[in-house]
């Protein structure tokens, strides 16, 4: 009997399960730390220390949450429809371009508010383009949608490099940045939000973009699962030749999907552009887009299970990153590594513990 | 009253000492990591000197993003580290921000300008640099044509390809200069193998010379050079023991004398702020001469390298400096 298909109760699907491969994550990363001659358990507290101990530690863990939240959902929007959009990176990188433009264009006359909504608007729209000739391909040429889009991702890179030393770039200054955006171009930070929790913010650059990106996981959440386009999508990830069957047009939902995903990844770059550094800069996104593959994957596709997943990610690069601070001998590549056990465990090996799981269940069950 | 007296002496002998050994010093690297035998590599270096000379220790991180960078300097001063040395241009808008919020830290910048009270920043005339190395290049070429590969395409690599093209040309009017960019992405400072592809293809067009202004990835472009039996031009620090017979010089940037002199300043009490432009003149940058490539080196060569030094000093020549208008004239 195979053990894939007998029903497990949810708290066991979505709670136990994640928690243990999460644990066998951590015990790995044990492992790896204490045989370069560290002590885990200390590891382990800077780590949580570093990324929920303070105020500013949330703030800087939420804020990288807010960009994985974003990429997360481009991603499963994608995969809902059959499609593995690797190119959320580029279509981010552009949407940066988009919300600059908006934000360069505006602060000059308007407060922030009256720029958010065109800003938002601007990223996804150049996000979504960015998505769209990957999309036609795939879907009147037949080019496969994962090696389009990692091309695109470099292309994209390419244009904004070319776009920020020849085009935006100050004269005299020697990074290639746009000019830095006035309060107009800038998403306040959400102090008030830490104040109720009673929680000094501090310099984290925690901002109003969280705020969008929890907005957008409830309409992806209407649209996948309450919308017609949303039961296309599915039938069309489920099972291509059905959906065609059944009249959903092939093309037009590969495309619509598509753009979706890439508007969603586009808005990622509102957090870094318009919500921390006021300015839009070469290499930005700095693998947001990526990360957004292992939290879809995480999350199981679900704005929920995103949320969770992205929160996850977002403690490991505040806390990964305060941990290699505190303890020198843990290199940027140890957290690297430590990120990736996480990614194998709770993304990867899902199934590992499945078998005796069910096993055990039914045990129990029995008894 | 004696006693007293003394006592005040011994204290203030006391505190003085204090003073000089108690800086807590702190360095932030590029996002190209710490051992990049290149830029970040140096600054290691003159932070390891300076712990080898006074036995005082210093922390440092290597950011992997704009944000991390930004909390890496925070974190340091907040913790009260100093001074706190940043390395590379991409850390500018942070210096900014950061100084303001701690102004009794002292920090510096390297690569970059930022006008605060208590920021140092230390730039170098790479162009000088690499006009230096450039001449060698010309003079060395029996081809006519010379190589550069940089890393990623912003100003500041323009400036050393313009630099070396000029300083080829002056040698050999004729001369042909082939310029390569690695990459578009952070990963183009750290990509050898890349490096060495663009090697071999512009060893292919017959560039008989090739200099690697792009960290990491320049150890392809040496590495082909050598397994070619080519010659290469290394960066930032001295890398002419990387392959010796094969890398023709390096051109150096004193960026550890920054982090060196960052140091002990603080110590001395001597921390100036302000804009400290490196060229050849100040020692900052300059092309490397030891035994490993003393062989490749004809008196010749080291004449008219040596003569245009003397001419840079002097003001007799003048190498363009691309940032200055975004140009060159090659």
């Amino acid at each position: 009997m195979s053990t894939a298909s007998v029903p497990l109760p949810n708290w066991i699907t979505y709670g136990l399960m994640p928690l243990l491969n999460l644990l066998m994550a951590f015990l790995i990363s044990g492992l790896v730390v204490w045989s370069i001659g560290e002590d885990p358990v200390e590891a382990l507290k800077l780590l949580i220390e570093g990324a929920l101990g303070r105020g500013d530690a949330i703030g800087f863990t939420l804020f990288y949450t807010t960009s994985f939240i974003f990429t997360g959902l481009s991603v499963a929007v994608a995969f809902h429809a059959g499609l593995f959009n690797i190119g959320a990176e580029g279509q981010a990188y552009i949407g940066g371009l988009g919300a600059a433009l908006v934000a360069l264009s505006l602060d000059h006359y308007v407060p922030w508010y009256v720029t958010m909504p065109f800003a938002v608007i601007g990223a996804a729209i150049f996000g979504a383009a960015w998505a769209f000739i990957p999309a036609w391909l795939q879907a009147r040429r037949g080019s496969h949608i994962v090696i389009t889009t990692i091309m695109f991702n470099f292309i994209g890179a390419a244009l904004m490099v070319y776009l920020l030393v020849n085009v935006f770039i100050v004269p005299g200054k020697m990074a290639p940045e746009t000019r830095t955006f006035l309060p107009g171009g800038q998403l306040p930070k959400l102090d008030w939000l830490m104040a109720w929790f009673g929680l000094k913010l501090g310099p984290a650059p925690f901002n109003v973009s969280f705020l969008i990106a929890l907005v957008m996981c409830f309409l992806v959440w209407l649209l996948i699962w309450r919308s017609k386009l949303g039961y296309e999508m599915r039938t069309l990830g489920i099972s291509p030749s059905a959906a065609v069957y059944a009249g959903i047009p092939y093309s037009r939902t590969v495309i619509i999907a598509m753009l979706i995903s890439g508007g969603l990844a586009g808005m990622m770059a509102l957090n870094p552009v318009m919500g921390s550094s006021a300015r839009l800069q070469v290499e930005f996104v700095g693998g947001a887009g990526f990360v957004g593959i292992a939290v879809s994957l995480m999350g199981r596709s679900h704005p929920v299970g995103i949320i969770l997943a992205a929160l996850l990610f977002g403690i490991l690069y505040q806390g990964g990153a305060d941990l290699s601070f505190e303890m020198p001998n843990i290199t940027r590549e140890m957290i690297v590594v430590i990120q990736g056990l996480v990614i194998l465990f709770a993304g990867a090996l899902e199934y590992m513990f499945r078998p005796a799981m069910v096993h055990l269940y039914q045990r129990l069950k029995r008894a | 009253m004696k006693k007293t007296l003394l006592t005040l002496i011994a204290m203030a002998a006391l505190s003085t000492t204090a003073l000089a050994a108690d800086i807590k010093p702190a360095l932030v690297y590029g996002t190209g990591g710490k051992f990049d035998k290149s830029f970040n590599e140096a600054a290691f270096h003159g932070a390891e000197q300076y712990k080898k000379e006074t036995g005082t220790d210093f922390r440092d991180f290597e950011p992997t993003s704009d944000t991390q960078g930004e909390q890496a300097i925070r974190n340091f001063a907040s913790k009260g580290f100093n001074p706190v040395v940043a390395v590379s241009f991409a850390w500018t808008s942070a210096m900014e921000k950061v100084a303001a919020e701690f102004p009794d830290t002292k920090f510096v910048i390297v690569d970059s300008v930022v006008k605060l009270p208590n920021v140092r920043s230390v730039v170098f005339k790479e162009e000088e640099g690499s006009y230096l190395v450039g001449v060698l290049a010309g003079m060395a070429s029996k081809s006519g044509k010379v190589g550069f590969i940089g890393g990623m395409d912003i100003p500041l690599i323009r400036k050393f390809a313009c630099g070396y093209a000029q300083g080829a040309k002056a040698a050999n009017a004729k001369i042909s200069v082939l310029q390569n960019m690695t990459g578009t992405t952070g990963a183009a400072w750290n990509d050898p193998v890349r490096g060495g592809e663009l090697t071999k293809n512009q060893i292919d067009q017959g560039a008989d010379v090739v200099y690697a202004a792009a960290g990491a990835t320049g150890l392809g472009v040496l590495q082909t050079a050598a397994d070619n039996k080519k010659l290469s031009i290394g960066v930032d620090s001295n890398q002419n023991h990387l392959h010796p017979g094969s890398v023709l010089t390096s051109m150096v940037k004193r960026v550890d004398l920054a982090v060196y002199n960052a140091y002990k300043d603080t110590a001395a009490d001597k921390f100036t702020a302000g804009i400290q432009s490196n060229g050849v003149k100040e020692d900052g940058v300059a092309y490397a001469l030891d035994d490993n490539n003393a062989k490749l080196v004809t008196p010749e060569m080291k004449a008219a390298v040596e003569k245009a030094k003397a001419d840079i000093i002097s003001g007799t020549v003048k190498v363009h400096d691309y940032m200055s208008d975004n140009t060159c004239p090659m």
